[in-house]
């Protein structure tokens, strides 16, 4: 008979139990697991990018960007359509952004929780799912018929303003939600009306979650296709290359995501790289505007106050 | 005839179908600290949220009675915001608004539309001092007020309840979230406070009730057990058995 006492101490205290193998062994499955999806979903990303610039290099210099199109867009740059998406976004982003970021001020500072209320939020969040092609459609009987706009920057920017207007108003809504209700109340305590907290309380420390959703319409409106071909995007627009204020608002313009469907499905003979180049530099012109809104709001970030 | 700042009558408060206030009526004397204790629950915080009508942001609430300060009906006054003024409020967990400890202060002062930069120095000066949180943070008023400690953070919210110099100083638990020693000095700031305006403090520290108070209320279950002067509830005879039980801590 061995003495219980021998026993205790040859057994080590953190002995490794079979449940704590199992425990150990899921453990680094799981982490393994994990790890490959995320590179899995990381690879096509970056294969994307690598193979664009690769396929796009031999067009890519100062001047394709700003020099215009020459015979019948097979050399030369795409100045038009990169002002003409610039034109776009600016002013799809100038109507929607105030408006996006009143209503849902309203929506949560104001309107009385209850049916009402519940009933706009799901609207918004299923109008953010609507196909572009519908509200290319809607953008083309109201803004190019009715409000008589006819096919113009205008029409376009206001058909992107509508399109974006969900999705600005759902995350401002977050943004707002995550201001500490305790931090309303004390301005209230104070004598503050509504309007005086939500201006110089909630609004300030809701600004970088609002400019994420900012980030996140400017990705998508730069990007769109068939509500601009529909409402002010032609096929060739003669401007002159490098000029900042070639367009007005009545014009219509050329847009790269249309340039880029129609290079590659309507010119025979074009160079084999323009396709790719052009999609490179939409491809840049979203992330530039992101890189903008990101350091935006980071700044504001590092000055949040609590 | 003693001066009444605040006269509540049969005042009943409802969320839904649920009675939180059960038609109490009382009276607060001015210049007098006035003690509303109780356990948990039992409609103190609602109670004053009813006074600064801060109530109004639940749409479940239903109010009534009458509630008279200085002699104009609280439930009812078109002028919300000005009410909200004469009744300064600090929360039993200090809110920092994210903003300077100077803002902080200058906050409801701005919002009234002073403007004048000596107008507001002299006035946060004056908040902060008679909030015994000068001297500590004088030098460093641009720093953000969210970042001073719990209990100065408390005395920041007093000093703000201030600076629109109310009439009537509700304080709802002050000193859950700070230190004893801390609260002490609170203490000593509001018996200083007194001379200047009524305070009401809901408190469940039966101690603090009975060192500060000249009136005390016991609240349970939204209806008043009993009321009357600190040394009448804590004397060994108050009129009500519920209250000797409750004030011994034999339950809440």
């Amino acid at each position: 008979m061995k003495p219980a006492i021998a026993r205790s101490s040859i057994t080590p205290r953190f002995s490794e139990t079979p449940a704590i193998a199992r425990r150990l062994l899921e453990e680094r499955i799981a982490r393994r697991l994990l790890a490959g999806v995320l590179t899995a979903s990381l690879v096509p990303l970056f294969a994307i990018l690598i193979y664009l610039v690769w396929q796009a290099a031999p067009m890519l210099s100062w001047g394709f960007l700003v020099e215009s199109p020459r015979d019948g867009m097979r050399s030369g740059g795409l100045w038009p359509a990169l002002l003409g998406t610039l034109y776009l976004v600016g002013a799809a982003l100038a109507v929607a952004t105030p408006v996006g970021i009143l209503a849902s001020v309203y929506l949560n500072e104001y309107a009385r929780p209850g049916r009402f209320s519940r009933i706009v939020n799901l609207a918004v969040i299923n109008l953010a799912g609507v196909p572009s092609i519908v509200h290319a459609l809607f953008g083309l009987g109201a803004f190019v018929a009715f409000a008589g706009f006819g096919r113009s920057i205008l029409a376009a920017s206001l058909t992107l303003a509508v399109m974006s207007l969900p999705v600005i108003i759902a995350s401002t809504t977050e943004a707002l939600k995550s201001v500490p209700q305790s931090f309303r109340e004390a301005s209230w305590n104070l004598g503050a009306t509504r309007w005086q907290t939500t201006r110089h309380i909630v609004l300030p420390n809701a600004l970088p979650g609002i400019f994420t959703g900012i980030i996140l319409m400017v990705s998508r409106t730069a990007g769109e296709t068939a509500p601009v071909l529909f409402t002010g995007a032609v096929f060739y627009k003669s401007i002159a290359g490098g000029d900042l204020f070639a367009y007005n608002l009545l014009d219509q313009c050329m847009a790269l995501s249309v340039h880029l469907f129609t290079v590659s499905t309507q010119v025979p003979n074009v160079p084999e790289a323009l396709p790719y180049a052009i999609a490179v530099v939409l491809v840049a012109t979203v992330l530039g505007v992101n890189a903008l809104s990101i350091a935006l709001r980071v700044y504001l970030r590092s000055r949040k106050n609590w | 005839m003693v001066d009444h700042i605040l006269a509540v009558s049969d005042l009943t408060l409802r969320y839904g179908d649920q009675t939180a206030l059960n038609g109490i009526s009382f009276e607060v004397p001015r210049f007098e600290i006035f003690s509303i204790i109780g356990p948990a629950q039992s409609g103190k915080s609602s109670l004053l949220r009813i006074l600064n009508r801060t109530i109004d942001f639940n749409a479940e609430a239903r109010v009534t009675g009458s509630v008279l300060l200085d002699g104009e009906q609280v439930l009812t006054t078109p002028h919300v915001h000005d009410l909200r003024r004469k009744v300064g409020m600090v929360a039993p967990l200090p809110v920092g608004l994210p903003l300077s400890i100077y803002d902080n202060v200058a906050f409801a002062p701005r919002l009234a539309g002073v403007k004048n930069k000596g107008d507001l120095d002299g006035l946060v000066e004056s908040c902060l001092r008679q909030a015994a949180l000068w001297d500590e943070v004088k030098d460093r008023l641009d720093q953000l007020g969210t970042r001073l400690s719990g209990g100065q953070q408390q005395r920041l919210t007093i000093a703000r309840a201030l600076s629109h110099s109310p009439d009537l100083l509700c304080l709802d638990e002050f000193s859950i979230a700070i230190d004893p020693v801390t609260t002490m000095r609170i203490e000593e700031v509001l018996r200083e406070l007194k001379s200047k305006l009524t305070i009401i403090l809901v408190t469940n520290l039966i101690q603090q009730a009975r060192r500060l108070s000249d009136r005390t209320l016991f609240l349970w279950n939204g209806s008043i057990i009993e009321q009357g002067t600190t040394e009448a509830i804590f004397s060994d005879h108050p009129a009500n058995s519920l209250t000797f039980d409750y004030i011994r801590g034999a339950f809440g």
